[in-house]
């Protein structure tokens, strides 16, 4: 136990004189390019701050710690004052002033736009909203909550209905036989071009066997045998493609976030890439 | 042989090397520990950054129809781009989102700037400093671009600005009255944009565009998106969601068609396109991955068994 503690000691030490050597370094960096001193202190210091809290977060990878933990924690803690400030200016000063009180539209140096008394509705909504830190009065919030969820409820409904059903139903009605003009004007113009006859006609075939054998996968109420298994077993052969699919890009998202901080590992703060 | 050769056949050998390490001790029916293949990620991403290598990109379908229709818009044309990420999210998309900027000023276009996310605001504007200001310096505020800003309310936010953008918008993120900006003379709604683009990747994003103004506006719309959400996003394609460029190769085969026909902007970065590089290693080598626990299990696993 003691020993654990002698080691924690030394790498903060550590940490802190790396922290200390990295900023001296990045000041004196932006310094010979030119740049005043006060500026060159204060960027030496936030790049040196931003490549320590890349490295507390990545350090998770070896095994979770003390610096993890604090990066992890003053991101959510500067996330929710960042989203609070930000709605704070536009939303409240930025819609709710403009329409209530010219003087406050003065203050706040936004342009009056006349007064609206419906514009009261959400800000009494909003303090009821702000009842859930009371715990007697806190059932007050859940009138402001009620009326979130059925708007929202209610605007999605229509929304999916005909964005996510409707049209995709309609998208899925696809012509099997694209620019059909016959057996020997499709093979005297055979080709693999992406926008030619060819390919199109396949993509148009895989989204219809694809649709109606992923369905029969989760039709039921019949039993999966004979064409009927045989469709189920290629619907689920399609929606591992899809999940496959979807793997393969969740691993470049993933990537590309890492190279974006390597990049600024290398770039910014270790300066050995243009 | 250039650098970026040598680079290349470096970062194989020493990946390779490495591979061929992990292959045998599988086979022995060794246990691989987790920081093992986490280092060579690392390395599968680092070696290829600091080589510089890159690889050409060709632009797909689904990416040339978001550039042919910024291409083929009349110039002076409305289109606004919305910035629905935050800084987790932007090494991937905000690549897109510079080309797509860069693309509609050089093409002459009005563009409008606003976010569904509040991040996206600030970023909204570190792009117009970072882009507007370098590579259009002659182009105004309020005249040929504006930033609007963010406004809470998610898909709610669409569904008001697609009737009316003053019911929500009273000011530009400078304080100033949208009435006073020429850029807003005639705009009325999102029905009036020639052209929607949103870039992001969670929500609202794309989706609640196609939703709550591609599809009730009947407006063009088209996507940018982080990869994690473009399988969900592809069904939309041609019919609601005109193109899409999905993750860091959308970007870069975004980048390169850009390139290619505005020799003009033969310097500019390309973050997309040198991303690419370290994508192919890291993919390989999970690629490799997948073989070689694939092989430790029927070979080394039977042999466990017996």
């Amino acid at each position: 136990m003691e020993n654990s503690k002698k080691i924690s000691i030394i790498v903060f030490a550590g940490v802190i004189v790396l922290f200390f050597v990295s900023w001296i370094s990045k000041t004196s960096g932006f310094q010979s390019t030119g740049l005043p001193f006060g500026a060159s202190v204060r960027d030496g210091f936030l790049i040196t701050l931003a490549a320590f809290l890349t490295l507390a977060i990545i350090s998770f990878l070896y095994k979770d710690n003390p610096y993890y933990k604090f990066a992890e924690h003053l991101f959510v803690g500067v996330s929710a004052a960042y989203w609070m400030c930000v709605g704070f200016w536009s939303t409240f000063v930025g819609n709710f002033i403009p329409k209530v009180s010219s003087t406050l539209s003065g203050f706040f140096e936004v342009p009056y736009k006349g007064f609206d008394i419906f514009y009261f509705v959400p800000l009494i909504l909003g303090i009821m909203l702000l009842m859930r830190l009371s715990s007697k009065v806190g059932w007050v919030s859940r009138w402001s909550l009620a009326f979130i969820v059925g708007t929202t409820a209610g605007l999605n409904l229509i929304r999916y209905m005909r964005s996510d059903f409707i049209s995709q139903v309609s998208n899925t009605f696809v012509p099997l036989l694209v620019e059909w003009q016959g057996t020997g004007h499709f093979f005297s113009n055979f080709n693999l071009s992406i926008s030619g006859q060819f390919v199109m006609m396949l993509g148009n075939w895989v989204i219809f066997i694809g649709v109606f054998c992923g369905i029969i996968y989760f039709f039921f109420s019949k039993e999966h045998t004979g064409f009927f298994g045989a469709a189920s077993k290629l619907g689920i052969w399609i929606l591992m493609v899809t999940f496959g699919a979807s793997f393969g890009y969740t691993v470049m998202g993933r990537v590309s976030l890492l190279v974006g901080r390597l990049t600024f590992l290398f770039r910014d703060w270790l300066g050995l890439i243009n | 042989m250039s650098n970026s050769n040598i680079g290349l056949v470096i970062s194989l050998l020493i990946i390779g090397a490495g591979l061929v390490w992990l292959l045998i001790r599988s086979l022995q029916g060794k246990e691989v520990e987790r920081r093992i293949i986490f280092l060579f990620i690392g390395l599968s991403v680092s070696v290829p950054l600091l080589f510089n290598i890159t690889f050409s990109e060709k632009a797909t379908p689904i990416v040339r129809a978001v550039f042919d229709k910024i291409e083929n818009l009349p110039e002076g044309s409305r289109i606004l781009l919305s910035f629905d990420y935050g800084p987790t999210m932007a090494p991937e998309v905000e690549p897109m989102s510079d080309v797509m900027i860069r693309h509609v000023l050089a093409k002459g276009h009005k563009l409008y700037l606003m976010g569904l996310w509040a991040t996206g605001q600030s970023l909204g504007s570190a792009a117009v400093e970072r882009i507007i200001k370098n590579d259009f310096p002659n182009m105004v505020d309020g005249v040929d671009y504006v930033n609007i800003g963010y406004k809470a309310g998610n898909q709610g936010v669409l569904n008001v600005i697609v009737t009316d953008f003053r019911k929500l918008y009273s000011t530009d993120v400078n304080g100033r009255d949208l009435d006073s900006l020429p850029i807003f003379n005639d705009i009325k709604s999102l029905k009036d944009m020639d052209l929607l683009i949103s870039v992001g990747g969670g929500f609202p994003g794309v989706k609640e565009w196609v939703q709550f103004a591609g599809d009730p506006g009947n407006v063009p719309t088209a996507g940018g998106c982080a990869a994690v959400s473009a399988p969900l996003l592809y069904p939309y394609y041609p019919s609601q969601l005109l193109g899409l460029l999905g993750g860091i190769k959308g970007a870069a085969e975004y980048e390169s068609e850009f390139k290619k026909r505005y020799k003009q902007f033969g310097d500019m970065p390309e973050p997309g396109v040198k991303m690419m590089g370290p994508q192919t290693l890291a993919h390989l080598v999970i690629m490799a991955f997948i073989v070689i626990g694939n092989l430790s299990f029927f070979f080394a696993g039977k042999g466990r068994r017996k």
